[in-house]
């Protein structure tokens, strides 16, 4: 169905124990659990759960098609992706504290003041 | 002459302006009135040297050229000054009757609270004025023209707190405006047939036209309808008596002395090119004395001082336009002068009786005043002699001068006069009758007001009624054994005017007995209807009818000023107001429905946009996550696959 990239010859053959769509799968089925957890919870914190684990489905992604192509980029890229998560993280728990600090309550149902 | 001097008569006044003005309510009263009276007594002492310069150097007429400031094509309109008899003249009576009258003002509007802002427009106006009579062109003349009529206006409108104020200073505005069309027009007329606005240009070339030339007859024909408005003359007058909601002193300097006779000065000015053109003169003759009539006899019947004296000067300014209308140019400086001392004193005077009246003007309320103001009664006294035309003071020379040219142009004339100054003298002696004999008529509280007006009041009326008085010897008649040297000075300004219409200018060739027959008679007659006035008045004791009481006949139609403004208002104003109300709605509903229209669409859509704004934060997050797929579906999906091809 998609052009999928043939992985050149000379990659080491450990690698190639697994293939390439095994990791595509898990990724794209991590993803999917992601966002049915951000769509289906109500938790603040769960649904912060999922965001990341939609995070991490797409650096497993990208971590897979570096070794496929034996390019590296995509590894440095990866380890921007953890470190701004980090920092996102930093930012997004300490929001939440505030809130539960203040209403008692992680429920994003009831945050629904800022609206027309 | 230099130029610097010649400067300093327009710049002082406005120099003062700008200081009044712009430090209005920061410099006390003080300081403000004496600047003002500095500024125009300074421009006085300018102008009497300039005058004696001017005499020293044998008359030569002198034109200084002060910047270039117009130069479009072949047109060029220099900034600059022509300094000839006629403008000398001007500037005497302007700086001098104006520098009375700015003394006078420092009495009458003592307790106003607009003291400084009252200086300021009156030097502007003499700023304006000045320049008027000083331009050597005729654009030079229009912004003076139009200067003054602004000026006028801030003045009329002085006491802006009351409407009808207002209402009569933009009637005054308007009017002049339309009169301001017809010089404007003139002035366009003149460039296109000759090329140029400069008056020395101009009348050097008007030679090359015939009399009675139809270019000629426009030109001054739209240059008279200017005068009309400006000197107050049928079918434009009816905005002088209204004008009077301003202060006296106002009156006295804009609307009797000096701009009013700025229409005047127009003619005389361009005497070369009304003297080409007879049916311009015939006119300017015609609507002279009908004014002249029409304004005398709406005076008999008025009961307030001032609209009298209104109706007065419109009624003399007719005179001045009849003596215009035969070429007696001469004649009719000689009246403007003498108008200007007694018709400033009366107005003066008449303030003087205001003030010390507790603003009362009904002459009904007023009456035996002779005995409280002593000073304001002998001066007015004088005054109401002079302008009855009785000799020997001033207005008696001016008016009978006008009165012989005009009989020696068409008794009709000459008939009309007469009955203008008999009205004149009865209605001026009747308004003394009531003012200062008889019983006192008005309240308890004003009699015990009653005192003589202070000295910054009284000694401009003691200056003009003097003037008043002895004015007139400047142009003693050769028949009265005189030597006439006020036509003799300004015969220099009609040398052009005889060069091409010499038929115009002959000698008017009455016999000394004719002469001697018309002064007694016009003597006489007003004479007549002063004793007249006096059975009435004093013997007889009888006061006008309350404006309660029902008038009747010609006596409703006059006392009501022949409803000229009811005419006015029916034929002009009405339409233009119905016209106007019609555009308004106009622009009220197709504009206003177009501006609105799209406000409350906006409105509208945007009121339901906002809904989708839930506050849900899932439904965001689900709107997100739809997005996302319906773009990938796009580009990952429909972009590549042949089976949607057809779709895009």
């Amino acid at each position: 169905m998609f052009p999928f990239p043939v992985a050149p010859p000379d990659i080491p053959e450990v690698i190639k124990m697994v293939p390439l769509h095994y990791y595509l799968f898990l990724s794209t089925a991590l993803f999917v659990i992601g966002i049915i957890g951000v769509l289906t919870r109500r938790n603040a914190i769960v649904i912060f759960m999922s965001v990341e684990l939609m995070l991490n489905a797409v650096n497993l992604l990208l971590i897979a098609f570096s070794s496929y192509r034996s390019d590296p980029n995509a590894q440095v890229f990866v380890f921007f992706v953890m470190a701004v998560a980090a920092a996102e993280v930093a930012v997004g728990l300490a929001i939440i504290v505030m809130i539960y600090r203040n209403t008692r309550n992680t429920d994003i149902g009831f945050l629904k003041k800022l609206k027309w | 002459m230099s130029v610097s001097l010649l400067l300093l008569i327009p710049l002082l006044p406005f120099a003062g302006f700008l200081i009044n003005g712009l430090g209005f309510k920061r410099i006390p009263n003080s300081a403000a009135g004496g600047l003002g009276v500095l500024a125009a007594l300074g421009s006085f002492a300018a102008s009497l040297y300039a005058f004696s310069l001017f005499k020293e150097n044998g008359s030569e007429t002198v034109i200084a050229p002060v910047f270039d400031w117009i130069s479009v094509g072949t047109l060029n309109i220099p900034f600059s000054f022509q300094i000839d008899q006629l403008s000398l003249l001007m500037l005497l009576i302007i700086t001098g009757v104006g520098s009375l009258i700015h003394i006078y003002s420092l009495g009458y509007m003592k307790h106003d609270e607009g003291f400084g802002k009252f200086f300021a427009y009156l030097n502007l106006f003499l700023f304006f004025m000045l320049l008027l009579v000083m331009g050597s062109n005729y654009v030079m003349m229009f912004i003076g023209w139009e200067g003054v009529g602004l000026c006028s206006y801030l003045l009329i409108g002085f006491w802006n707190r009351n409407t009808s104020y207002n209402n009569a200073a933009r009637k005054a505005f308007i009017m002049n405006r339309i009169g301001d069309l017809g010089f404007l027009l003139g002035i366009f007329a003149i460039i296109a047939a000759f090329g140029s606005v400069e008056f020395s240009e101009i009348f050097a070339k008007a030679g090359a036209f015939s009399v009675g030339d139809p270019v000629i007859v426009t030109i001054t024909l739209l240059l008279f309808v200017g005068a009309m408005g400006k000197s107050a003359q049928i079918p434009l007058y009816t905005w002088l008596p209204d004008a009077m909601a301003g202060p006296t002193p106002v009156s006295a300097l804009i609307h009797a002395a000096t701009m009013v006779t700025a229409g005047i000065y127009m003619v005389i000015r361009s005497n070369v090119l009304y003297s080409l053109a007879p049916v311009t003169l015939e006119v300017v003759a015609i609507i002279g004395a009908a004014t002249a009539i029409l304004g005398a006899s709406i005076g008999l019947l008025q009961n307030d001082i001032k609209k009298v004296l209104a109706y007065s000067t419109v009624s003399q300014l007719g005179y001045m336009f009849i003596a215009l209308g035969v070429a007696a140019y001469s004649a009719s400086m000689f009246h403007v002068i003498t108008h200007a001392f007694f018709k400033a004193l009366l107005f003066l005077g008449a303030g003087s009786v205001i003030h010390a009246m507790s603003d009362e003007q009904d002459i009904r309320q007023m009456g035996g005043l002779r005995k409280h103001l002593p000073v304001t009664f002998i001066t007015f006294l004088i005054a109401t002699w002079a302008i009855s035309g009785l000799p020997p003071f001033a207005g008696f020379f001016s008016k009978d001068e006008i009165l012989a040219h005009a009989f020696a142009h068409n008794k009709v004339l000459w008939g009309l006069g007469i009955l203008g100054s008999v009205m004149t003298s009865f209605y001026m002696f009747r308004l003394l009758f009531l003012t200062f004999f008889g019983e006192f008529r008005g309240t308890e509280a004003q009699a015990h007001h009653l005192h003589e007006s202070p000295s910054s009041m009284t000694i401009p009326l003691i200056i003009l009624a003097v003037l008043s008085a002895a004015g007139g010897f400047i142009g003693v008649p050769e028949v009265l054994h005189g030597s006439n040297q006020l036509a003799a000075f300004m015969s220099p300004l009609f040398e052009g005017a005889r060069k091409v219409n010499p038929g115009l200018f002959a000698p008017i060739g009455l016999s000394h007995s004719t002469e001697y027959m018309l002064m007694g008679i016009s003597v006489g007659a007003a004479l007549l209807a002063a004793i007249a006035a006096y059975v009435i008045y004093v013997q007889r004791g009888s006061v006008p009818a309350p404006e309660s009481v029902e008038r009747r006949g010609l006596e409703k139609l006059v006392y009501n000023k022949y409803y000229i403004d009811e005419l006015y208002e029916a034929v002009f104003v009405k339409p233009v107001r119905i016209l106007s109300d019609v555009l308004w709605s106009f622009g009220e509903f197709v504009i206003d429905l177009f501006v609105e229209g799209f406000g409350a669409l906006v409105i509208f859509l945007s009121g339901k946009a906002r809904k989708l704004q839930t506050g849900f934060t899932g439904y965001y997050i689900f709107a997100m996550v739809l997005g996302i797929v319906l773009f990938l579906f796009w580009n990952l999906v429909v972009k590549h696959n042949s089976a949607f091809k057809d779709l895009l």
